[in-house]
Formats: C-alpha cells, sequence, structure tokens
C-alpha cells in the first residue's frame, strides 16, 4: 500500500516544491517590444521644455537653486557638452519612444537581463537579473549607470547607481552623480507605466518621484541618431557659460509671465504637496515683465 | 495581464547550475591561492579582460583594490591616492607611489597582477601622500643602468632600484626646502627627474610625461599611455575634495584651469560624451572626459564668481561669508579636514588678489 502511494507523495511534494520556487517566475510580466511614447503628463517638461527660472513642483534645494540660477544655455554651445544623452533618470521624460528586449539564458530559459533603448540619441540600458553586484565606487559612472533589478509581484523593480551627473530639469536644475535611481516597470495590457525615484542627497530636499506612460506601439521603428559634436558659436578655448549670482537676467521671467509668484517658483519640497496652493494664493503677484523684453 | 511568461524550471538543471558554479569558484579560488602563494599565475590576463573598473582583486579587509581601467592600464585605490599601474612588454610603470604605510599591500597587489619588473615610477607631484611609498616599491624594482650616474643620488647603492622620475622642481620641493634641511630621507626624493614641458617614454607604448607649470603646484606631471587611451593625472582633479591649490609650492588658480584644459583637449569620448579615453584622479574614481568637463566647469565658475567679488572690492571675510562655493559643496566640499571650502576660497582670492588679471565681461573664462 505504501509503495504504491510513495510515487504519488513524492510527485506531490515535488510539484509543491515546484511550485514554492516557480511563483515569482509566473508573476513576471513580458516587457518586450516597441511602446509609443503618452505625454500628457507634465507636459511642459516635453518637447520645447520648461522655462528659466520654473522650478515649482520639484523638491530642489537651496544649492540646486543656486547652481540653476547660474545656469546658462549658451553651455550647449560648448562642444565638450553638445552630445550629452539624457541620463536614465531623466531619458523617459524626453522624446521617449522605447524599445524593451530581453536576453534569455538558453540553457535554464530565464531572463538574464533586460535592455531598453529611448529615441533620443538612442541610450541603451542593461538591466542585470542575475543578481550580480553593483560595481565598485571607484569604477566609471555613465549616463545610464548600472542597473540590476527583481520582480515585485508583477513589477519590474530596477535600482541604478553610478550615474552621471545630470539633470532634473532641463533649466539647469541638477542631480548630482551621487544618486540613486529606483523605478518600477508596470504593464498594464498594452500600456506601459514607469514609476521613477530619484533620492540625491546633495540637491534634493525630499525622493523626487515621477511617472512616465507608454502604449505597446508595434508599428514604430527607431533610425540612426548620432551625434558628432562641431563648433556652432565659437568661443576661445576653455570658455565655459555661466550666469554670476544676481545677474541672470531672465529668472523672473517665468515667474512674471505665467502669474506664478515668484516665491513659489523657486519649488521646494512644499511646492508638491495640495497645501501648497493655500499657502501660494497669499503670496504677492509676480512684477509684470519690462515692456520691451521678455516673451512674446 | 498580457503575456505572462516564464517556468519553475528543471530542478535539475538548477542544481546541475549550481554545482557547476561550485566547482568554477573553487577552481578561480585556487588559481588565486597559488597567485598569492607565489608561483608564476597572476591576474593580468584575467584582470585584463575586465570592463573599465571591474575590480580584480581586495586586499586589506577590502580596502585597498586593484581595478582594470582600459588596456595595460590598471588601478590601485585605498593605498592613499590613486596609484596607477601599467604594463609594458617587460617591464612595469607606476604613477604615484602611495602611502608608506600601505605600500606592502600596494607592492603585494602589483605582484598579484605581474611578474615583470617595476623599471619606472612616477610622481605627479611632492605630496607626501603620493611619494610616501616611493623607496619601497623603488627598491623592489630594477634600476636602470645609468641610474648611479644621477648626481643626486652619489654615493647611494644602485645595486637595485627603480629610478624615481618627476618633474625638477619635485625633487628641489623634497629636497631643499628654502633655508631648511629636507625633512624627509632620501630614498623618497626623484631619482631622475626632467625639466622640460614633456619627457617621452616607451614601455610597451608610448608614454608622455607632461609638466603644466603652476598648476595644483609648481611640480605636477600628468601621464598619458598612448595606446591604452589612459591618462593618471594625480591631483590635478580630485573628486574627494576642491582642486587642492598649493600656493606655497607653486599653485595657482589659472594654472590649474589651463592644465584642465590641457587635459580636455587629449580625451576623446567613445559615444554620447562617454568613456573612450579614461582618466585616473588623484582621488576618487575612474573618470572620462565628461567628468573632467564637469570639474573645470566648476572650478572656473567659483574662480569666475570669487574674481567678481574682488572686483567689487570685497575682503576675504565677505567673499567667503558670499559662500561662493555652496553649490558645489555637497559634491566637493568640505568643513573639516585638511582641505576646507573656506581654504579652497582663501587660496583662489589670495591667488586672484595677488594679480590684476580681469574676469572678462560675460562670464566665462575668455
Amino acid at each position: 500500500m505504501l509503495n504504491r502511494f510513495t510515487p504519488r507523495i513524492f510527485g506531490a511534494v515535488l510539484l509543491l516544491c515546484l511550485g514554492l520556487i516557480g511563483s515569482p517566475l509566473f508573476a513576471q510580466t513580458e516587457l518586450s517590444g516597441q511602446w509609443g511614447q503618452k505625454l500628457h503628463e507634465d507636459e511642459p517638461e516635453r518637447g520645447a521644455g520648461p522655462e528659466i527660472g520654473d522650478y515649482t513642483g520639484l523638491p530642489v534645494n537651496d544649492q540646486a537653486r543656486m547652481r540653476a540660477d547660474s545656469w546658462d544655455a549658451q553651455k550647449w554651445e560648448m562642444i565638450e557638452h553638445e552630445c550629452e544623452p539624457h541620463p536614465a533618470d531623466y531619458a523617459p521624460r524626453g522624446p521617449g519612444d522605447m524599445r524593451i528586449w530581453s536576453d534569455l539564458d538558453q540553457f535554464t530559459q530565464q531572463t538574464v537581463a533586460w535592455h531598453t533603448t529611448i529615441r533620443f540619441m538612442l541610450p541603451q540600458r542593461t538591466i542585470y537579473m542575475d543578481g550580480r553586484p553593483h560595481p565598485s565606487e571607484n569604477a566609471p559612472h555613465t549616463w545610464q549607470g548600472f542597473s540590476t533589478g527583481e520582480w515585485v509581484g508583477d513589477k519590474l523593480k530596477v535600482t541604478t547607481t553610478h550615474l552621471k551627473e545630470g539633470w532634473t530639469r532641463r533649466n539647469g536644475l541638477p542631480r548630482s552623480d551621487k544618486a540613486t535611481l529606483t523605478e518600477f516597470f508596470i504593464r498594464h495590457g498594452d500600456f506601459l507605466t514607469l514609476v521613477t525615484d530619484v533620492e540625491d542627497p546633495v540637491y534634493l530636499e525630499e525622493p523626487l518621484i515621477r511617472t512616465s506612460n507608454w502604449i505597446l506601439d508595434l508599428g514604430d521603428r527607431f533610425f540612426a541618431n548620432y551625434c558628432l559634436p562641431s563648433i556652432e558659436v565659437p568661443h576661445p578655448d576653455g570658455w565655459v557659460a555661466y550666469h554670476l549670482p544676481g545677474e541672470n537676467p531672465w529668472l523672473n521671467e517665468f515667474s512674471s509671465r505665467t502669474g506664478v509668484p515668484a516665491e513659489a517658483a523657486r519649488g521646494g519640497a512644499e511646492t508638491m504637496y495640495v497645501d501648497y496652493q493655500e499657502k501660494m494664493a497669499k503670496m504677492p503677484a509676480p512684477p509684470k515683465l519690462p515692456a520691451k523684453t521678455g516673451m512674446k | 495581464m498580457n503575456g505572462t511568461v516564464g517556468n519553475p524550471g528543471n530542478l535539475f538543471r538548477v542544481i546541475f547550475a549550481i554545482a557547476f558554479l561550485a566547482c568554477a569558484g573553487a577552481v578561480s579560488a585556487g588559481q588565486e591561492k597559488r597567485a598569492a602563494d607565489g608561483d608564476q599565475v597572476t591576474l593580468q590576463s584575467a584582470c585584463g579582460q575586465l570592463p573599465p573598473g571591474g575590480v580584480c582583486l581586495r586586499l586589506d579587509d577590502g580596502k585597498i583594490e586593484l581595478l582594470h581601467v582600459q588596456g595595460n592600464v590598471f588601478m590601485i585605490a585605498g593605498a592613499g591616492p590613486n596609484i596607477t599601474v601599467q604594463i609594458g612588454d617587460d617591464d612595469v610603470m607606476v604613477v604615484d607611489a602611495g602611502l608608506a604605510e600601505a605600500s606592502d599591500h600596494v607592492l603585494s597587489a602589483i605582484r598579484r597582477l605581474t611578474k615583470k619588473h617595476i623599471l619606472f615610477i612616477v610622481d605627479t607631484s611632492a605630496d607626501r601622500d603620493h611619494t610616501g611609498g616611493n623607496a619601497n616599491l623603488s627598491k623592489a624594482g630594477m634600476a636602470l643602468p645609468d641610474a648611479s650616474q644621477n648626481p643626486s643620488r652619489a654615493g647611494e647603492d644602485f645595486a637595485s632600484g627603480a629610478p624615481i622620475l618627476a618633474h625638477i622642481n619635485v625633487l628641489r620641493r623634497m629636497s631643499e626646502p628654502p633655508g631648511k634641511e629636507s625633512p624627509l630621507p632620501s630614498d623618497l626624493w626623484p631619482t631622475d627627474p626632467y625639466e622640460s614641458r614633456y619627457w617621452r617614454i616607451y614601455n610597451g607604448e608610448a608614454v608622455y610625461l607632461v609638466h603644466p607649470p603652476n598648476a595644483h603646484t609648481d611640480g605636477d606631471t600628468f601621464v598619458q599611455f598612448r595606446r591604452s587611451d589612459v591618462l593618471s593625472i594625480g591631483d590635478l582633479m580630485t573628486l574627494s575634495s576642491y582642486p587642492v591649490i598649493e600656493a606655497g609650492n607653486g599653485g595657482k588658480i589659472d594654472g590649474l584651469i589651463d592644465a584642465l584644459n590641457q587635459i580636455i583637449e587629449l580625451l576623446v569620448p567613445k559615444d554620447s560624451e562617454e568613456a573612450g579615453t579614461y582618466v585616473i584622479p588623484g582621488h576618487g574614481r575612474i573618470c572620462d572626459r565628461n567628468d573632467v568637463v564637469n570639474y573645470r566647469d566648476m572650478v572656473t565658475i567659483i574662480r569666475g564668481r570669487i574674481q567678481s567679488l574682488i572686483d567689487k572690492g570685497l575682503t576675504l571675510d565677505q567673499v567667503q561669508s558670499a559662500k561662493p562655493t555652496f553649490d558645489y559643496d555637497g559634491v566637493y566640499g568640505s568643513t573639516t579636514g585638511p582641505w576646507t571650502n573656506q581654504m579652497f576660497v582663501e587660496a583662489i582670492y589670495k591667488d586672484l588678489s595677488g594679480n590684476k588679471k580681469q574676469q572678462p565681461a560675460g562670464g566665462g573664462k575668455q
């Protein structure tokens, strides 16, 4: 009697063990494909980009404000900066149609790495799924950083370190190379949501959490996108673009043009929260633009 | 939910894979053990396959790391400043010797990497943390045939010992402080100083020693390994602090900026301002052109701010109170230790106050 049931018991235990081992794998989601970006969130960030002096709704600190106040858009005339791509934490906000694919281990058929490429300048990321450690603190930093992933339920959680210095907003607000990026790739049918959480001990008062969205777009394709730096506006060797403190003429333009109080335009963690609207309502209106200057 | 994938895997295959990895680990550990025991198994080949920044060895409870940089160039971190190790066809070049107390570990790391002789040691400046290990590394190396002819080392025993190369001002600073007897033993001094702007050496590849005048000090050297496409630049760039401008040793802010610009001219990114030529700074991680450019930008901007405040007639105290480094303090700054934010501002202030060079209008260093 015992012999008759032993194989069945063994089989049941084996199935149970396999089920326990395999359950996280079954929860994995296929992310591969061509994804078209939806631009409905934070539209001013996309396309032409934000205005100078607009720091609203970002948890930036005083150091970040000073960097941004000194920033001069002529930076992009410096040949050394012309071909900088968006870093991993900002690329999804730009022209960010995205392709995702995976590497499979031919033996185990498990995903050992995910890859992403984004339309603007085609930066390629690798997200290692094999549990490898992050590199030494002495290793080089890159625009896309070093990423490892793990499944949390059906969400792909990605942790990225070793990022080059980048930007929180394309008007000079910096993100330091000491920052870490945590992301969740979440698929809902033909929609993909990416939640990004940037923690920067240098320039942020609180974590900066944003979402970006895509829709499956199987007919899309990318074209070659290569940047070759060239002298567009001549400058002396070693020239660096910046404004001295108090001498940036453009800082108040956003506030004056939109009516956003100057204090609110300076951003900070509290400007992210709904309660801030009550405080903002009591602030003085910004001065109007001088008649002969400003944007039309 | 679309496209759910994955399977529980084959248990036996997983067990086999784990067993295979365990065996591979044991073999690898055995190889390292043999290397540590002093036989001819070295890490050069394996380390040379690692990507830039890949760690191939840790010593002293992990405090000291040996990393591959690119080509035949490796970096030892954790022994004071970064130490560069370049392996030629027959010999080894070391750039900066590190702290004296760490030199046994440095030697151990080099010996694990290669059995070739240390034939050259280059000091990028006279700073003690860069030169402290000179004697130990030199003794472990091999002398050039004519090293005993160096008049600065007349009468010494040159039966062994790798030559120590540096700009002539490093020898002057270490051997003859004005009006004082040198506090440093002579076996730390450079044995083969050069006085020109360049010195070219061949060690399996063309190696340029370049002297930028009056930068971090007046005796700086940066080293370019042409085929490996790596520069070792000493304290002309330190990611762990603002640049140390040693005014007492001939350092000047404008010379430092000129040196950084000179270095940038030699750097070629591979793609999208990333990788390509790699740079080993005096302290901190392996860098590429973008890192040096950002550092140059920072120094140039702070110099411009301080010059502007000087032009307005502000005193040193007033300039320091204006915090011209504030936005970079979280990256490079320190309020304690041997080189604080205030000391950096003071060095620039005193340097710029002593010359008549004016900040050009419109920002930027023209």
